[in-house]
């Protein structure tokens, strides 16, 4: 296949009005000495072929079709209303570029705004940019700002922090004089007593998850008021479904809000693209990250929405702007306010509501399974790390036989954990399923 | 031929679709259409026994009253979002001829093959044996990518173009770090995309600037005085901004490996080289790919994208990671090795976005992909031959992918700057080019035809920009007043940086 449309004619038409002779007259201006390509790659497909090469490809892989999910741990199974499909495969969205002409662009701007007021709404917090790439390198990059923010040099982060977040956040901050040190965890959480001890006056951030990577809920409220007792920011990373019954970090005083926005309305797609989700106080709007849009009037008094605070920003402000960001995921942005809206103030509590009564419905009869036990005491939203009586993995493989996309191994983060399983229900999971799953569970151990 | 064309009309295509008449909303907020009760969307009813909240979470952590989220009836969502996609132009409904950022058609092919279950439901952790024609898939892609780059090893996980110049930068610092010699300097030509001198900064590094000769090049002799044994490396766009191939570019990457330093080459302008040259053949060490503007993945009003890395052998080790291995005929997953600069994002990357620049890169082969060059190329220079003598060309050569044209003789005899000539086109139906971009010339128009468009656009294109120029003498009020024909007209942007209203509550 091929999409240029130029026929031969067109091409001779072309060149006499250019005054080339031929095509490779147009590149003599290019030294001799630099060698042309001659690729080593096969012949084109056509659309037949292409469909049935990739559909080889895809038949070989388990998903959320062929097999019950059960796997959380940063990425979630959650159903995506079919109207979240449609507008998102829109032309008018999906082919458009970074909206620099608003007047050609009010859709995706107004989309956007809409965005970020909705996450406002869903975090408590007073602003929210129009999103990053993915939740750890959003999670980095607020820790950038709480960094230049205070002009301190520590940040302090949950023990309990996603193992991947931590290591992208490490990368980031490779290059700054920054100390990183972890709060210790403790039955799952971090330890309010021992935390106290740590944060002091050269703390730019307490960073926390909620829930964290073994789906424990942290005393959030009271790290928020340790950190600001010592003039550092409190940050948290969050699970954007949960904040339908959880109390919003806005309302206990959160200076910035990020969290991987997947679950509102975006595939799981083996990582990405995801959703970078970033919400601050107002006070920081002119030192974060990314593209804002913001409401104006146009010349005849009329509504309308523009990219706004630019001067923060990379095409500006070159080597002294906030990031270096110029992509981010509009795309999933738009499933995301989408998504709360198909689901609304009622169906977003109830969404948050069903996850947490099923996850601990299969809580409750994981743990009767002899030699199956709780990691942890902590509270928890959809997901909960078991102590199993068998390897996880081989555990795994036998439930993939039977259907099943079982927990996350624990081992993989921690080798202390080598019989801890991280086991995620979703509002997507019936009664009848998480049934099943529980039954294949206790045959296979 | 089509010179006697150009005459003074009024625009053929005017299309945005909702009829604009002042005072009236375009659209409503989502926050204004919402009713107490109304719902878009009904989980099924919980089957699993209703406990009170507080017996799970602590009291003290649950809302107290729900997320003020709108309600709204799915037919209203829908007849709102509808609505908002009619106030868009894009790269399916309008000519898109926006400047070093590649908006080329997008495959409808590659949609469908990314929706399939077996790759857009595959959660990132699944075990890897279970996921081969994924890992398959992604392992086969870094050797496309490394056979259309001339490089010997890539990585996939940069989300974005910046995210990959970042990830570069990072490598080099580790590499030169290892070697014992860490480096502090980065150089970019004033004609350099702005993430390059920021992803810099980001790094660490400290950017140095370097002018461009009177032919829109890199200096060879300005480099001279400032390439020295503490410039880590030598970031340069190939074609350049101007959409000129810098010719002096084997002569550079002797000089930087001369003092050694390395050679990134920012891949937003690959569209112009693919298949008929390759990056590691012309000097360079390191090179990020936007998916999302050569590989034709629909770029989403603003992302997603992906940014692959590709880098010659002795930077290898410094990849971020996880890397797909073949063993065995098995694929897997690996950690990198103990020099890999770590992560730069959770899982794997935008994967399914790369899915669908695989199935790009399948559906052309060898020869789809020279055409895709041969067309960009051939493209630009028949808009800029049409175009030529109606406004300044400043490098009047040929060019590659791109040219950029300038309104500054329009500027200083009618008062007509770039900005109004690319509010006017968007009332004859165009998108703008790239405008006051690249900062070296005045009153830059950067325009970026790309492969995908017929010659009956492109003769289109350039009837209207020289309509354009005719009323800049004509009637210069009413090039300045533009956009006449678009839902609202320019926007007050002063005032809303100035007293930012960022939400609706």
């Amino acid at each position: 296949m091929n999409f240029v449309p130029l026929t031969a004619d067109d091409r001779k038409v072309m060149l006499r009005k250019i005054g080339a002779a031929s095509f490779e007259a147009l590149l003599e201006g290019i030294p001799r000495a630099i060698p042309r390509a001659d690729l080593k790659i096969p012949p084109g497909l056509s659309e037949p072929e292409l469909l049935r090469l990739n559909a080889d490809l895809a038949a070989e892989n388990v998903n959320t079709r062929s097999h019950l999910c059960f796997l959380g741990a940063g990425a979630y199974d959650h159903f995506i209303p079919a109207v979240v499909r449609y507008i998102t495969s829109r032309g008018e969205f999906l082919t458009a570029y970074t909206p620099y002409q608003p007047e050609a662009s009010q859709g995706t701007l107004q989309a956007m705004y809409e965005f970020q007021s909705l996450l406002c709404d869903v975090t408590g917090m007073e602003a929210a940019n129009a999103s990053l790439y993915e939740g750890a390198s959003a999670l980095a990059e607020a820790c950038g700002v709480a960094l230049r923010e205070t002009g301190r040099g520590k940040l302090l982060v949950a023990g309990g922090l996603h193992p991947e977040y931590r290591q992208t956040l490490a990368t980031y901050l490779k290059q700054a004089p920054v100390k990183i040190e972890a709060l210790p965890v403790k039955d799952g959480i971090i330890d309010l007593a021992a935390a106290q001890k740590q944060v002091d006056s050269q703390t730019a951030a307490v960073v926390v998850q909620i829930p964290n990577a073994f789906g424990c809920l942290e005393p959030a409220e009271g790290l928020s008021e340790l950190a600001h007792q010592r003039g550092a920011l409190f940050i948290a990373s969050i699970n954007p479904i949960s904040l339908g019954i959880l109390k919003s970090p806005g309302s206990y005083g959160a200076d910035i809000v990020v969290g991987e926005g997947q679950p509102l309305g975006t595939d799981l797609q083996y990582g990405g693209p995801y959703l970078g989700l970033f919400a601050c106080r107002r006070g920081l709007i002119r030192k974060i990250p990314g593209r804002i849009v913001g409401m104006t009037r146009d010349a005849h008094g009329r509504r309308g929405f523009v990219l706004t605070l630019q001067t923060r920003e990379q095409h500006i402000r070159r080597a002294k702007a906030t990031s270096n960001i110029c992509t981010n995921e509009a795309m999933m942005a738009l499933a995301a306010a989408v998504y709360l809206v198909s689901l609304g103030k009622e169906g977003f509590r109830e969404v948050a509501a069903q996850n947490l009564l099923k996850a601990h419905y299969g809580f409750d009869r994981m743990v009767r399974i002899p030699g199956v036990r709780p990691l942890f005491k902590a509270p928890f939203f959809n997901e909960f790390a078991l102590e199993m009586p068998v390897d996880p993995e081989l555990l795994n493989q036998r439930l993939l036989k039977e259907g099943f996309l079982g927990g996350f191994p624990l081992k993989r983060w921690d080798p202390a954990l080598a019989k801890g399983w991280l086991v995620c229900i979703t509002e997507a999971r019936s009664k009848e399923e998480i049934d099943r799953f529980v039954a294949a569970v206790r045959s296979a151990l | 031929m089509r010179d006697e064309v150009a005459v003074t009309k009024e625009p053929l295509l005017p299309t945005p679709s909702t009829p604009h008449s002042p005072g009236r909303l375009l659209e409503p907020l989502l926050s204004d259409l919402h009713r107490p009760g109304r719902r878009a969307f009904n989980l099924p009813t919980l089957d699993v026994p209703s406990v009170p909240l507080e017996r799970m979470i602590p009291p003290p952590m649950l809302r107290k009253d729900p997320a003020p989220l709108p309600e709204v009836s799915e037919r209203d969502l829908v007849k709102h979002f509808m609505r908002l996609a009619h106030l868009n132009f894009s790269g399916e409904t309008n000519f898109y001829p926006l400047g070093s950022c590649t908006m080329k058609y997008n495959p409808k092919v590659n949609e469908e093959i990314a929706s399939v279950a077996g790759f857009s439901k595959v959660h990132p952790y699944t075990p890897e044996e279970n996921i081969q024609g994924m890992l398959r898939l992604l392992a086969e892609l870094e050797q496309l990518f490394k056979e259309i780059l001339g490089m010997d090893a890539v990585t996939l996980q940069p989300a974005a173009g910046a995210h990959g110049e970042l990830t570069a930068l990072l490598v080099a610092k580790a590499y030169h770090e290892k070697k014992g010699r860490p480096r502090h300097k980065v150089v970019v030509p004033d004609s350099a995309h702005g993430t390059n001198p920021a992803s810099a900064a980001l790094c660490g590094f400290d950017v140095v600037e370097v002018v461009s000769t009177a032919r829109g090049r890199a200096s060879l002799s300005a480099l001279k005085s400032v390439v020295d044994e503490d410039v880590a490396v030598f970031m340069m766009t190939n074609p350049n901004t101007l959409g000129l191939f810098e010719g002096e570019v084997l002569e550079i990457a002797k000089l930087v490996h001369e003092k050694g330093g390395l050679m990134y080459l920012d891949g937003a302008n690959l569209n112009a080289l693919l298949g008929l040259y390759r990056p590691g053949d012309i000097g360079f060490d390191m090179v990020h790919v936007n998916i999302h503007k050569t590989f034709s993945i629909p770029h989403g009003s603003g992302g997603p994208g992906g940014g692959p890395v590709g880098v010659r052998a002795q930077l290898k080790p410094f990849l971020p990671g996880p890397i797909v291995v073949e063993q065995k005929g098995i694929f897997r997953l690996a950690s990198p090795g103990p020099d890999s600069i770590g992560r730069v994002r959770s899982f794997f990357g935008n994967t399914g976005a790369l899915v669908r620049a695989y199935a790009y890169i399948k559906a052309l082969g060898k020869e789809g992909l020279r055409g895709v060059s041969e067309g960009a190329i051939l493209n630009a220079n028949y808009l800029k031959a049409l175009l030529k003598g109606h406004y300044p060309i400043p490098v009047d050569e040929p060019c590659m992918h791109e040219f950029v044209a300038s309104a500054k003789e329009l500027k200083s005899r009618h008062g007509i700057k770039a900005m109004d000539i690319a509010k006017r086109l968007l009332d004859y139906g165009f998108y703008a080019p790239t405008i006051c971009f690249p900062l070296i010339v005045e009153e830059a128009l950067m325009i970026e035809p790309t492969e995908t468009e017929s010659r009956e656009v492109l003769e289109a294109f350039a009837d209207a920009l020289i309509a354009i120029a005719q009323e800049a003498k004509a009637n210069p009020g009413k090039v300045q007043g533009a956009p006449h024909r678009m839902p609202v007209t320019r926007l007050d942007e002063v005032t809303a940086a100035r007293e930012p209203n960022l939400r609706w509550r």
